[in-house]
């Protein structure tokens, strides 16, 4: 391909706080529409707007953690456009001055790494949210109005759709890790818009630009781009030229489309809003946010490595969520041998998580339980296959797993007699095997394990039904 | 600076509002007016002086990150010239 793909992209990242950005109104998703509002958020005339400190304090956050200058001083503005959930007619946003100011972040796409620029990050509040599948008209909640946001804006650094993505699950652990938000694209509370052009390669201008809106899902940022970068490509090949336009992504259809209509209103005549005094980011608030940070994914990886020598493929699969790398933390100590306890959150606890579509927040084998059957298998007292089986009977209760061992009559077998008498019952049961393992098919082995397993139901001492066995054939 | 009628017309759209031809005319000599007026600011020597984004000498008024009684739903809508079960209805704007 002769093009070289560029994209930037605008992330708007939903804030966790507890009340909205300029008014005491809870910020909470889901609640009946219009109950969480005041006169701030409705734009009642003469209601005054007062900014939420803790949205200052999660942008200095972010911004810290993604390597921006802080602006000592930043100053709200207004956004001025017209739309039915934007009950003032303008957005509080920040335009001169944002708040943070040329960071970024490193990622790999697999193909080394990679430092995608920030050119910004600022502090806004979001719109109202308007229904329009309900009958002829249009139906407005202003729940969200007002609800913090940052957003984080890149310079377009961005090569490949893979590569978007990829930046995208970054700023998503790093909002995680701070516990600024919750990051989560399906409910919105991450929203990603793309600029997306071509250029030949070796050109040093960019190409003109389609903004795409509307992807929820990483998945679907990628196949966004890729659909936008080929409809371009087409384009230019045919002799055609690109016009600057927005477009939707749908994903059902696999297709951007042109939102036609709402081109001519992009000025937005934004100026300082006089409601709002500027904020003031001194020294002292910069130190103490800064000893607030958490240890960052690849520090605690590195850290893991260290402290617990588990592999480095393993540290940072335990790190890219800072809850499983909590859990993991935790069940390590009590567990005594972290390499075992890493296996089992990589295997066991995140297949679960999975399949019953749980976070590990809600996970009823908590690592103090997982320790505690961990420990029995380090100690011999169930063999590593029940272990398994007891794994899944302790997410049905919150047994213990010595309980349910106990319960279940699931002890490893290690007496060396009760083993003897099922290895001679299943050489007397198959006389034409043992004939033949005698007579050099060795191999048959594992089919002479396999039946005494079975007939002990598992918990056998596998080691121990071995050198039984070794003995009792080599005679 | 100056506005010519074209300005008036384009701002007078983004504002929503709308001028009979007179009073566009109208509306122009006026803002001109205001304009001629304020550009006496521009005799002063602002070299070396930060541009001023709010008159208070304040910075950070800030509150605490915590949760008021909301007003209820009825209130909300009450001045509001349509409404059906909890929402502002509005004519049909397209998504
Ligand atoms: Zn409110």
């Amino acid at each position: 391909m002769k093009y070289e793909l560029v994209v930037g992209l605008e992330v708007h990242c939903q804030l966790n706080t507890k009340s909205k950005a300029f008014c005491g109104c809870s910020a909470r998703f889901g609640n009946p529409a219009n109950t969480n509002v005041c006169p701030v958020c409705l734009a009642l005339p003469g209601a005054l707007p007062v900014l939420n400190r803790q949205v200052v304090e999660d942008a200095v956050k972010l911004g810290l953690a993604t390597g921006c200058s802080i602006a000592p001083l930043s100053v709200l503005a207004r956004k001025n456009y017209f739309y039915p959930d934007l009950p003032k007619g303008y957005q509080i946003s920040q335009f001169e001055e944002p708040i943070c100011l040329e960071g970024g972040l490193r990622i790999d796409a697999g193909e080394g790494e990679r430092h995608v620029r920030l050119i910004r990050i600022h502090i806004e509040e979001d719109a109202g949210k308007s229904i329009h599948d309900i009958g002829d008209d249009t139906f407005i909640d202003v729940n969200r109005s007002g609800v913090p946001l940052l957003e984080v804006v890149s310079y377009p650094d961005i090569r490949t759709a893979k590569e978007a993505s990829v930046y995208l699950q970054k700023l998503r652990q790093i909002v995680k890790y701070l516990g600024i938000s919750d990051g989560n694209m399906e409910e919105g509370s991450l929203r990603c818009d793309a600029n997306v052009s071509l250029r030949l390669y070796g050109d040093e201008e960019y190409g003109t630009r389609t903004e795409i809106k509307n992807m929820n899902s990483f998945k679907n940022v990628e196949k966004a781009i890729e659909y936008e970068a080929e409809r371009h490509r087409q384009i230019l090949e045919a002799g055609g030229a690109i016009s600057q336009e927005t477009r939707l992504w749908d994903a059902d259809k696999g297709e951007t489309r042109s939102m036609r209509g709402k081109e001519f209103a992009h000025d937005y005549r934004y100026f300082p809003d006089p409601d709002l005094v500027p904020i003031l980011v001194d020294e002292e608030m910069l130190e103490r946010i800064r000893l607030e940070l958490p240890e960052f994914p690849e520090a605690r990886a590195e850290r893991f490595v260290q402290e617990f020598s588990i592999p480095a493929y393993d540290a940072g699969v335990l790190t890219v969520e800072r809850e499983v790398a909590d859990y993991f933390e935790e069940l390590a100590g009590l567990a005594k041998d972290a390499k075992v306890a890493s296996n089992w959150v990589m295997g066991e606890v995140l297949r679960t998580l999975k399949e019953k579509y749980l976070s590990i927040e809600e996970f009823i084998v908590t690592p103090v339980r997982l320790g505690g059957l961990i420990r029995m298998i380090a100690s011999g007292a169930v063999s590593n296959t029940i272990a398994k089986q007891v794994f899944e009977l302790m997410q049905e209760s919150d047994a213990s797993a010595e309980e349910i061992v106990e319960r279940e009559g699931l002890a490893q077998v290690s007496d060396s007699g009760a083993i003897e008498a099922v290895v001679d019952g299943i050489l007397a049961a198959n006389p034409g095997q043992l004939a033949a393992y005698r007579e050099g098919k060795t191999k048959l082995m594992g089919f002479f394990v396999g039946q005494c397993m079975a007939k002990m139901k598992g918990k056998a001492n596998p080691q121990m039904v071995n050198e039984v066995l070794v003995k009792k054939l080599g005679a | 600076m100056s506005v010519t009628i074209d300005d008036v017309t384009y701002i007078a759209e983004l504002a929503r509002l709308r001028f009979s031809d007179d009073e566009a005319l109208k509306m122009t000599d006026e803002l001109n007016t205001i304009l001629h007026y304020v550009d006496t600011l521009n005799e002063v020597d602002t070299e070396g002086v930060l541009p001023l984004s709010n008159i208070h000498d304040q910075k950070n008024v800030l509150r605490a990150d915590e949760e008021h009684e909301p007003i209820a739903n009825a209130a909300a809508l009450s001045n509001a010239p349509d409404s059906q079960d909890r929402f502002f209805r509005v004519p049909k704007v397209l998504g």
